[in-house]
Order: structure tokens, then C-alpha cells, then sequence
């Protein structure tokens, strides 16, 4: 096997570290902060956590073989020091760093590695993320429970794993830095069975020193961590049970460091418009789109010009004015800090007379009544009633279905229950920072199941070929061409209007003036909210 | 007493064997898959099924809520799905929280209440009383959100003779039990006016007056153990009311209450931490009605407990 080192991503990432500013470069400060949130924290098990709260976390408790450089989608090695890719993108080599330890004291190896993917995989973890790792062999097997773990991962020695794919996968790097990969010791997780997510034990750069339930959980800074300089903090508190509006307050006043709910909607015009926290406020990008359904598979929306009509209808300015500019207007389905979106694309603009006309060419002069499906929580039913305006004046009645955001989602996993649905609250927000994440369960046919997230049911053999085609081009020489491919698919898809892209959200992350850092770590686009290790206080 | 004792607590038993059924039941018809919930977005048809198999959630329902009783008899309530911690552990990680809070501020209403209620029932439709009687009302209509957020404004906020919100030190307490107080002594002093108001008038209260003794001796001595009587039946509701959560207050001020985790288990549909948290609460209101009806007796001899 021929190997290759593909070190020019850390390379680069240490160049942009380095170069880039100087805050990277700030060796530890000390100190402690308190960042505050409203619900409890649910698990800190980085096969099990995946809400926004735990995300970054058990990302600043663990490390993955891969990671990303602070602030950015870019790629870089973390607990890797280099990796192989084999010819035919079928086999990835990870050479592991030596002498980085556990918060227990003892040695990562590449055993570790391999029972972490193995636990992932295995049915009675329970983890939500066992279906990224279906490129690997054995996966089947193990995911069944029918093998002891993944035939495809072998430990070749203690700082070797290489890994074997049943099919080539080019967002495999990506996978391996999902927290779901993030290395675990054996030893501790046998120890905590189930409740190993309440005694986090990783290498990551701060360890969990208390949990108080409903109260508080404390990280402190893990002395021995393998990356020089970091984490810049001796101390984080992360408060919960903070109402957003409380935690503000008690920012102003200097008691929390970052509200970790962001700023209440309620207050966002109003601390937006307060010129002593301006400086306070960081905003920035995420990989996100709101979006409309249109159900392919039922009446009306099964004809394209109905579509078409419907996405011409829908002025996503004036939305985006009622959410008070936290967004901007979307016309694709990836969001533009997404590889692969496509700035020359036009999409569908706002355009009622257009609308009607088309409606009239697909048969329905007079409109026709639907049902347009919302969760019940501010602001989605006041953007629903602005879809159900737009759509009246172009003369489709849209009675709104307003419920429980579980329900919302069941309903959009059957296959002739809701019309449309206004995604808000249960929009997609990729995984990892690739094209193809924003596929498969939403628009691919692998989606478009009972229970799926493929609500507009849209299902077209022809791009989901492409898109196999695309996810198979593993080398990076073909990096480039890959991401073509795949901006092609995304305009194509909407080209047949399957949804209508409403808005991409903006991330606006409040913290107190004594917290500094390189400003893109506050709006970190992986790391969501907060990057924490490379935050320091600046007094 | 001990028959008396016995029937009551084979009447909680069955309350709450009601209270369980109809909460499974309803929880069980909310149309949210709990495999899918835990599963996640990402997740395959095969891990979901698994998952489901797992939690015995493709059994009849019948089959469901009997594994679940017996579990609960042996004492465990079950895992929470997404807070991926037992029930028992979270429900007792924030027992004390919302004892210290219900110890709190029933005697917070305590103290305004009956003071508020003996003065103006003392000065019967004078000015005073009319006075007190509207500030009761207004205790009584004004929601605890405004009141919460009105005190943590001016005390914490501008003030800042407390913090906003949290929980530890005495001074955390203040606001809740503040909120929660003076919320409630709108209710006792009404019920306190009233009830010294219909003692005053009985013939030993007019005896006892007749033979000289000071009014302050007739109130406390005579008068005030007598009207006493549904206030402690009122307490024995509060300390149900009050460790079934007091989901509002909990949540203005941070308080790690049993009301804050049952507010954030509804909006998450996490089904076994409603469960627990319901069969807590119907618990707390069965034990606090039950300990009011045996303190009774002591308070006023001429009750039996048959």
C-alpha cells in the first residue's frame, strides 16, 4: 500500500494559528469563568451527547483522532500526529501523538481507539451517532449486535489504527472528528457502564471535577494536556437552570462570563441597540438553513410549477425582519459557509406575479388550500402566519397546524401527513462542515423512509447516484472536484424545488469584557457555541 | 387511630396506583417515538429498533406498565432518556432544594398571613382592614412571574441587595421564598380574617371577654388556636402544592427544584422524569393532606379520627 502523509492540513491550520493572530499564540493565563444555561446538562458521554449544550463540552473533556482548526471548517490531525490514505481511498492509516494521557493518568494507545469505535457501534450503547460509521467494515455486524466489534478497525500496534472501509468515503475525516469518535479509556467506561456520561474521563484539555445535578458542573484545566499553551483557563463553571433573560442580567452585572442560551429574543433588539455591550456581542456564521418542505409525494406539491410558485411567493426578507435580522435570506439548501455553496446561483426570487402564473400554467388559477405545519414555539408560529400571508396573496389558502415539535417531526416522517412544514426549531444544522451531510437524510431517498427527516419526501435516483459518485472521490486531488460535484447536485435539487430555503441563522454569542480570544473561537462553527480551551481573560 | 391510619394509607396506595395509570396512559398516547427521541436525527431504522427493543418499547402497553410498576415497587423509576441519568438520582439531587424552598416560604406566608388576617379581622371593616384586604387580593390575583421578576428587578437588579437568582446561601433564598410568601399570605390572611372573624363571635369568646380578661389574652389564649384549624389544613395542601413544584418561581429565580426539572422533562417529553416527578408530587399532596388531618385532632380536641 502506497502511503501518503496528508499533513498539509494541520500544516496549514498551525500556519493560520500562528500567523493568523497572535491570540493562538498566548501560552495559559489562569483564571476562572462561569458560563451559564438554562437546562441541565444531559450527558457528557461523547458516544451518547448531542444537543448544543454538551457538544462543545465533551469537546473540550475528549479528542478525536481529527479536529478543527479554532474558529474554522478546516481539517487538522489532534490526537493524529499524521494519517494514510490508501489508492483506492479503502483504508486510512492514523499514526497516534505518543505520550498523551487520560485524566486518569494513564497512556492513550491505539487500542483505546479501537474500543471507542467499537463501543459506538455497539447497539447497547445507544448512541445516536452509530450510523456515521457505516463506511466501516464490519459495521453491519456490530451495529447488529451479531459481532464483538468493527472487523474493519484493527490496533496494528500501540500508536497505529487503521481502519478498512466497506466503501470509499471522502467525509471519513470528518466522521473521526465527530465527538462520537472521541477516544474514551476502557477501563473507566467499564467501570461507569451507563453512567459513564457522569464521570467523563478523556484527554481532553480541561477534566470534569464535580457535577453537582441541577446546580452546576465544574472543568479544570487538565495540566498534563498534550497541545503546549492550552487550555488558557484554569477553571470553567458551567451554571444551569438560568433562565436566558436572568443569565443576561447577570452577565451586565458581571456575575456570568457567557450566556450560553445566547440572547433572548425578547431582549435581542434592545442589547443590539445598547452601545456599552457592542463590544460584548460576537456574531457569526453557522451551517444552518431554514426551510419550507413541500411534500413531493402529495397533491398539490408533486407538480414542479406548483413548487416553483410557492418558492417564489415567499418574501424571506420580511421574515428575517420578524426573527430582527438574526438571519439572512437563503436561496440553496446549503448555507453559504457550507463547501459547495454556490454564489452564482440565483434560485427563485420574490416574485408574486410570477407565482401566480405559474400556478395557473400547473392548473390551479384559483389556488387551492393546503396545511402548513409549524412548531408552537416563538417566533415559528408568527413566521408560519407570514408564509400563510404570501401564500394568500397568491391565492393558496394554508391552514396553519401549529403543535409540539415531536409531533411536527412525526408528522414529517409520514409519508402523505403534512403538506408543508416550516422547519424552524428542527431545521438542519450539518454535522461536520461537508456537503454531503446536508444530503442524505434530508433530500436523499435514504431519508425519504416512515420516521426519516426527508419531509418533502423528495427522492430522485438520478442525483442520489451522483452523490454516491461524489462521497466516493476520497483523494484529496480530488477535493475540488468533489465539492463541484456536489455544488451542482444542491442547485439541481433546488432547481425542482423540493423545499423552499427560507433563511441561514446567524450565531450571536454574548460574553462579559474581561473574556478575550480570537472572535471566530465565540462563534466557533464546530465547536458550538464556545471553543472553550482557547479562552482567556484578558485583565 | 392506628385502623384510621391503616384505611388512609391503603387510600394513598390506591390514589397513587390511579395517579400511575392515568400518567402512563396519557404519556404513553403523546405521539413521540422515545427510540427515535434517543436515537437522534442521524440515526439508521435498525439502531432505532434496537433502541426500542431495548426500553421494551415494542411490548403492549399493558406488558409496558407492568414492568414499570414493578420496577417502581423495588424502588426504581427508571432511566431518563435523554437526561441519561435514573429518575430517582435527578428527583433526589433536587428534593432538598425544594424542601428548603417549601419550608421557606410556608412560613413566610405563615408569619404575613395570620398577622395580616388576626389585624384585620381585630379591626373588623375598619379602614385598616379594608386596606389589607385589597393588598390581600392583589396577592392572591397577581401572577408569580410579575412578582418574581418585579422583586429580582428592584432587589437583585437595582438594588442589589441579593443575586439574581441561584442557589446556596441564605441570600439566594430571600426572593423565592418572598414570592412564594407573600403570594401565599393573600390566601391565609383571607382564610385567617374570616375564620378569627366566626370564632369571635361564639359564646365562650363573649364569656370570656364577660369575666374581664384582657382582649390580647382572649385572642391568643382562646380565640386564635380555634380559627387556627383550616390553616393547617391549608398547610397540609401547600406542602403537596409545593414539592409538586413550583415550576414558575423555580424557573425566574434558578432554583434546582423538583418544579424546574419537571418543566424541563414536559418540554423535552422525557416520559420517565414526568412519570416521576408526577408520582412524586401526588405522593407529597396525599402525605401533606394526611399530616394535616392527624395533626387536627391536637389542635382541636373535639375532632376524632374514625
Amino acid at each position: 500500500m502506497k502511503l501518503k502523509n496528508r499533513l498539509f492540513a494541520g500544516v496549514a491550520a498551525c500556519a493560520l494559528m500562528l500567523g493568523g493572530t497572535t491570540a493562538f499564540a498566548n501560552d495559559h493565563t489562569g483564571g476562572a469563568i462561569t458560563v451559564s444555561y438554562k437546562d441541565d446538562v444531559s450527558t457528557l458521554d461523547p458516544a451518547i451527547g448531542y444537543d448544543w449544550q454538551n457538544w462543545s463540552m465533551i469537546k473540550s473533556l475528549f479528542d478525536g483522532l481529527m479536529d478543527y482548526a479554532p474558529g474554522t471548517t478546516d481539517l487538522v490531525t489532534d490526537l493524529a500526529t499524521s494519517y494514510a490514505i490508501s489508492d483506492d481511498g479503502m483504508t486510512y492509516t492514523f499514526k497516534l501523538k505518543p505520550g498523551v494521557k487520560f485524566h486518569n493518568g494513564r497512556e492513550m494507545t491505539a487500542a483505546d481507539v479501537k474500543f471507542t469505535l467499537d463501543r459506538v457501534v455497539n447497539p447497547t450503547t445507544q448512541s445516536p451517532g452509530a450510523g456515521f460509521f457505516a463506511a466501516i467494515d464490519g459495521f453491519d455486524a456490530a451495529s447488529a449486535g451479531e459481532a464483538d466489534g468493527l472487523s474493519g478497525v484493527e490496533a496494528v500496534d500501540e500508536m497505529t489504527v487503521k481502519i478498512s472501509l466497506s466503501r470509499p468515503d471522502a467525509t471519513f475525516l470528518h466522521v473521526m472528528a465527530l465527538n462520537f469518535a472521541h477516544v474514551v479509556p476502557k477501563e473507566v467506561v467499564e467501570e461507569h457502564g451507563a453512567d459513564f456520561g457522569k464521570h467523563p474521563v478523556g484527554t481532553g484539555a480541561y477534566k470534569m471535577t464535580d457535577w453537582t445535578l441541577g446546580q452546576h458542573v465544574i472543568f479544570e484545566r487538565n495540566t498534563d494536556y498534550h497541545i503546549d499553551g492550552l487550555p488558557k483557563l484554569d477553571q470553567i463553571t458551567f451554571e444551569v437552570g438560568q433562565e436566558p433573560i436572568v443569565a443576561l442580567l447577570r452577565l451586565e452585572r458581571g456575575e456570568i462570563d457567557i450566556a450560553g442560551d445566547g440572547i433572548p429574543p425578547a431582549k435581542f433588539l434592545e442589547v443590539m441597540g445598547n452601545p456599552d455591550l457592542q463590544a460584548n456581542i460576537v456574531e457569526g456564521s453557522q451551517l444552518h438553513t431554514g426551510y419550507i418542505t413541500l411534500n413531493t409525494q402529495m397533491e398539490p406539491f408533486d407538480n414542479l410549477k406548483v413548487r416553483q410558485a410557492v418558492n417564489m411567493a415567499v418574501n424571506k426578507d420580511r421574515i428575517v425582519r420578524i426573527i430582527n435580522g438574526r438571519a439572512v435570506p437563503a436561496n440553496q439548501p446549503l448555507p453559504p459557509l457550507m463547501p459547495g455553496y454556490d454564489e452564482d446561483y440565483e434560485g427563485f426570487n420574490f416574485d408574486p406575479d410570477a407565482a401566480k402564473a405559474l400556478l395557473a400554467e400547473a392548473g390551479f388559477a384559483d389556488g387551492f388550500t393546503t396545511e402548513l405545519y409549524v412548531a408552537n414555539t416563538d417566533p415559528q408560529p408568527r413566521i408560519a402566519q407570514a408564509i400563510q400571508q404570501d401564500l394568500a396573496n397568491i391565492g393558496i389558502k394554508a391552514e396553519i397546524k401549529s403543535l409540539a415539535q415531536a409531533n411536527v417531526i412525526a408528522a414529517g416522517g409520514e409519508k402523505d401527513q403534512a403538506p408543508m412544514i416550516w422547519s424552524g426549531g428542527m431545521a438542519w444544522i450539518a454535522d461536520f462542515p461537508d456537503p454531503s451531510n446536508f444530503y442524505g437524510p434530508i433530500l436523499g431517498c435514504g431519508g425519504a423512509v416512515p420516521g426519516g427527516w426527508n419531509w418533502s419526501w423528495y427522492c430522485n435516483a438520478e442525483i442520489d447516484e451522483r452523490a454516491i459518485a461524489a462521497d466516493a472521490m476520497a483523494d484529496p486531488s480530488q477535493a475540488e472536484a468533489r465539492i463541484e460535484a456536489w455544488k451542482k447536485i444542491f442547485t439541481d435539487i433546488q432547481d425542482e424545488a423540493a423545499w423552499v430555503p427560507v433563511f441561514n441563522e446567524q450565531r450571536f454569542t454574548i460574553r462579559s469584557s474581561r473574556l478575550a480570544g480570537p472572535e471566530g473561537i465565540f462563534v466557533d462553527p464546530v465547536h458550538i457555541p464556545v471553543h472553550y480551551d482557547h479562552v482567556y481573560i484578558s485583565e | 387511630m392506628s385502623a384510621y391510619l391503616i384505611r388512609r394509607i391503603l387510600q394513598a396506595a390506591l390514589i397513587l396506583l390511579g395517579v400511575s395509570f392515568i400518567t402512563f396512559t396519557l404519556l404513553y398516547l403523546v405521539p413521540a417515538d422515545p427510540a427515535r427521541q434517543i436515537a437522534g436525527r442521524s440515526a439508521t431504522a435498525q439502531t432505532v429498533e434496537n433502541i426500542r427493543e431495548q426500553l421494551g418499547l415494542n411490548l403492549p402497553f399493558y406488558e409496558q406498565y407492568w414492568r414499570y410498576l414493578t420496577n417502581l415497587l423495588q424502588g426504581d423509576f427508571g432511566r431518563s432518556y435523554l437526561q441519561k441519568s435514573e429518575v430517582g438520582e435527578l428527583i433526589a439531587a433536587r428534593l432538598p432544594a425544594s424542601l428548603l424552598l417549601m419550608v421557606s416560604a410556608i412560613f413566610t406566608e405563615l408569619v404575613f398571613g395570620v398577622l395580616i388576617g388576626v389585624v384585620a379581622a381585630i379591626k373588623r371593616d375598619s379602614w385598616l382592614d379594608k386596606v389589607l384586604m385589597v393588598l390581600s387580593f392583589v396577592g392572591v390575583s397577581a401572577p408569580q412571574f410579575v412578582v418574581g421578576i418585579l422583586l429580582l428587578y428592584v432587589f437583585a437588579v437595582q438594588l442589589q441587595w441579593f443575586p439574581i437568582g441561584g442557589y446556596g446561601t441564605f441570600a439566594h433564598l430571600v426572593l423565592p421564598s418572598l414570592t412564594l410568601g407573600v403570594l401565599g399570605a393573600g390566601w391565609y390572611s383571607r382564610m385567617m380574617r374570616s375564620s378569627l372573624i366566626d370564632v369571635l363571635t361564639q359564646d365562650y369568646i363573649r364569656t370570656a371577654k364577660a369575666k374581664g380578661m384582657p382582649s390580647v389574652r382572649v385572642i391568643f389564649r382562646h380565640a386564635l388556636p380555634n380559627a387556627f384549624l383550616p390553616i393547617i389544613a391549608m398547610i397540609g395542601i401547600d406542602i403537596g402544592f409545593f414539592m409538586s413544584g413550583i415550576v414558575v418561581v423555580e424557573s425566574v429565580f434558578g432554583w434546582p427544584g423538583i418544579g424546574q426539572l419537571a418543566w424541563q422533562a414536559i418540554q423535552r417529553i422525557d416520559i420517565p422524569i414526568i412519570m416521576g416527578v408526577t408520582l412524586v408530587s401526588a405522593c407529597a399532596i396525599v402525605l401533606g393532606n394526611l399530616v394535616a388531618d392527624l395533626v387536627a385532632p391536637f389542635v382541636d380536641p373535639r375532632i376524632k379520627l374514625k
